[in-house]
């Protein structure tokens, strides 16, 4: 009989990359269905693209590499890039977008790095950046809540407008992202930005229909979606409550003290906290394992240098939102980060 | 000319200025966005290189060892400017589009590095030739840069060559691809990043297979079986 002797933990939990994986995209459901219902089907062909394009560059790359096709699929790392690419791209953009976004985040961003565990950049958010600063009007280009559009889209009118940029009717998306009043509307983020360098004050630019009654209609429950997502994820503990806490505070604390002083030319800490992508980033992108610091004070610290970017890029940058370029800034500063915040092991150091 | 054999492979190849010593980055990520653009500023380099690696050459055993570093700067910027006047003369258009890099020449490390570690211990026809072998080996990665970010970026090919080879040289432009949308981040700093990450993995990864081809395989030795099975 052999006694085995195991380091602590004793009693755990085993979860594998799989199983983490699986629960990051079944927690973005919610987010899913509240996003088809406000901005139309588009998301789902998105989702089909984006998932098929990593399969195959995901099976391309480990063939070239000599390494198991099987075991890359099975870890189901590339599905949680490709939803979340899917998910941050505008749902009615041309199919070659969310392909060219997803090949660049699998094959340079992963994959050139080593792969699985080894990347130094969020693969979805640089796949994102990638496709923002190449092609901005396509990615600005944001569907209208369904609510306030002109005309309705058919599953079959959302195919045909993903491929080859016309619904059935003939109607262009720029035709398509017109309100009933005929004007075509930004998100609601990229909206207050305009009106503000136009002089308006944040009041007067809240007044058109995109806000509605609550951060923007659609925007504001799609947030909540996410948020719930989020929660479960923490409950779950599938992530550490200190990255989207970190991001929720470095963003509003900043927003807060601005929107106080200067409430007519600011963002709304509830608008920063509700609209564009925030709980998304806080509680889906900020998180990756990989790309994020690894000690808990670490994990607290990325988090408030992602929030307070946000905060930053939102209000003097030249983008409407700006988790993205925050989450890769902040993923260039984790070696620091994750240096400085080292815990000390037991008996080594520290105070005397 | 076992020697200049030597100098050839090591300025184009093994000791690639752009590909292996990574020096003079700085014009290399910043102009090479269309090949006329690298192509011009790879011949200014390649020219400011000859001259300075002859002159330090020649004059190296009189410079005294303590202050050798601002005579080589001294040299390398007297050939700067005398090819910046050239240039704002002849070729114009292109002078305007290469800006700040050409006076930037001045501190491309590559420049002093060969007049440091090459021309300041060997006399001058090597060093002419050094200097000749590593500016066109800085050259060719600069227009290979310039052309895969031109072709991704743009589509073409030689777009704006008439800058600098003269008015005839518009027919050389090649539209490649006709792109309705192209991929602007391949004409945008990091692009060239990318791009030039790929280079040299691809020269590692043919080094690589060239070093295993040519290991001999060595000498299998067979066991003699002195007893029956």
């Amino acid at each position: 009989m052999t006694f085995k002797i195991a380091a602590s933990p004793h009693a755990h939990q085993r979860r594998t990359t799989t199983q983490v994986m699986r629960w990051v995209y079944l927690a973005v459901i919610p987010g899913i269905l509240v996003h088809s219902y406000f901005f139309g089907l588009g998301i789902f062909l998105q989702l089909l693209l984006a998932l098929l394009t990593a399969w195959i560059c995901e099976a391309a790359v480990m063939r070239v590499r000599g390494r198991s096709v099987a075991s890359a699929w099975q870890d189901h790392t590339a599905i949680v890039t490709a939803v979340l690419l899917a998910i941050s791209i505008p749902s009615l953009a041309p199919w070659w977008i969310i392909v060219i976004g997803t090949a660049f985040a699998i094959l340079v961003v992963k994959h050139v790095y080593g792969g699985v565990g080894q990347n130094l950049f969020n693969p979805a958010m640089a796949g994102y950046v990638l496709l923002l600063v190449s092609f901005p009007v396509q990615m600005t280009s944001w569907p209208i809540p369904q609510q306030l559009a002109q005309l309705q889209l058919s599953l079959a009118d959302t195919w045909q407008l993903i491929s080859s940029g016309y619904s059935q009717a003939g109607y262009s998306l720029e035709q398509l992202r017109s309100g009933i009043d005929g004007v075509t509307m930004a998100t609601p983020l990229d909206s207050l930005r305009t009106d503000l360098s136009h002089q308006l004050t944040t009041a007067e630019a809240l007044q058109k229909p995109i806000f509605g009654s609550f951060a923007g209609v659609g925007w504001g429950y799609l947030n909540l979606a996410f948020l719930l997502g989020g929660l479960v994820l923490i409950y779950q503990r599938i992530i550490s409550w200190h990255i989207p806490a970190g991001v929720l505070l470095g963003l509003t604390v900043p927003a807060t003290l601005l929107w106080l002083f200067n409430p007519d030319q600011s963002i709304s800490p509830w608008l920063h906290l509700m609209s564009g992508a925030t709980m998304l980033g806080a509680f889906f992108i900020a998180t990756d394992p990989v790309t994020a610091a690894t000690s808990n004070k670490g994990r607290f610290i990325f988090g408030l240098i992602i929030g307070a970017l946000v905060m930053v890029i939102r209000t003097w940058g030249g983008y409407p939102d700006a988790v993205a370029f925050a989450v890769l800034l902040a993923n260039m500063a984790v070696p620091v980060i994750d240096k400085y915040s080292q815990p000390l092991a037991y008996g080594h150091g520290g105070r005397t | 000319m076992n020697a200049y054999k030597e100098l050839t492979l090591q300025g184009l190849w093994t000791n690639n200025p752009a590909l292996v010593q990574l020096l003079g980055l700085c014009p290399l990520l910043a102009v090479t966005s269309t090949v006329t653009n690298a192509l011009g500023l790879g011949l200014a380099t390649l020219l400011v290189l000859v001259g300075s690696n002859v002159t330090v050459s020649l004059v190296r055993d009189w410079v005294p060892k303590e202050i050798r570093i601002p005579v080589f700067v001294m040299v390398i910027a007297t050939f700067v400017t005398v090819m910046q006047l050239l240039m704002n003369a002849y070729v114009y258009g292109l002078y305007q589009s290469l800006g700040i890099f050409i006076p930037l020449i001045v501190t491309n490390c590559a420049i002093i590095g060969r007049a440091e570690a090459y021309a300041s211990k060997n006399p001058w026809q090597k060093s002419a030739f050094d200097g000749l072998m590593m500016g066109l080996g800085f050259t060719l990665v600069l227009v290979l840069l310039g052309a895969i970010r031109e072709i991704i970026g743009n589509g073409t090919l030689f777009d704006g060559a008439d800058l600098l080879l003269g008015a005839w040289a518009s027919e050389l432009r090649i539209e490649l691809v006709q792109f309705d949308y192209p991929l602007l981040l391949a004409i945008l700093p990091p692009g060239a990043f990318i791009v030039m990450g790929f280079i040299i993995a691809g020269k590692n990864w043919f080094d690589q297979r060239q070093a295993e081809r040519a290991k001999t395989p060595e000498k299998q030795v067979t066991r003699a079986r002195v007893t029956a099975q």
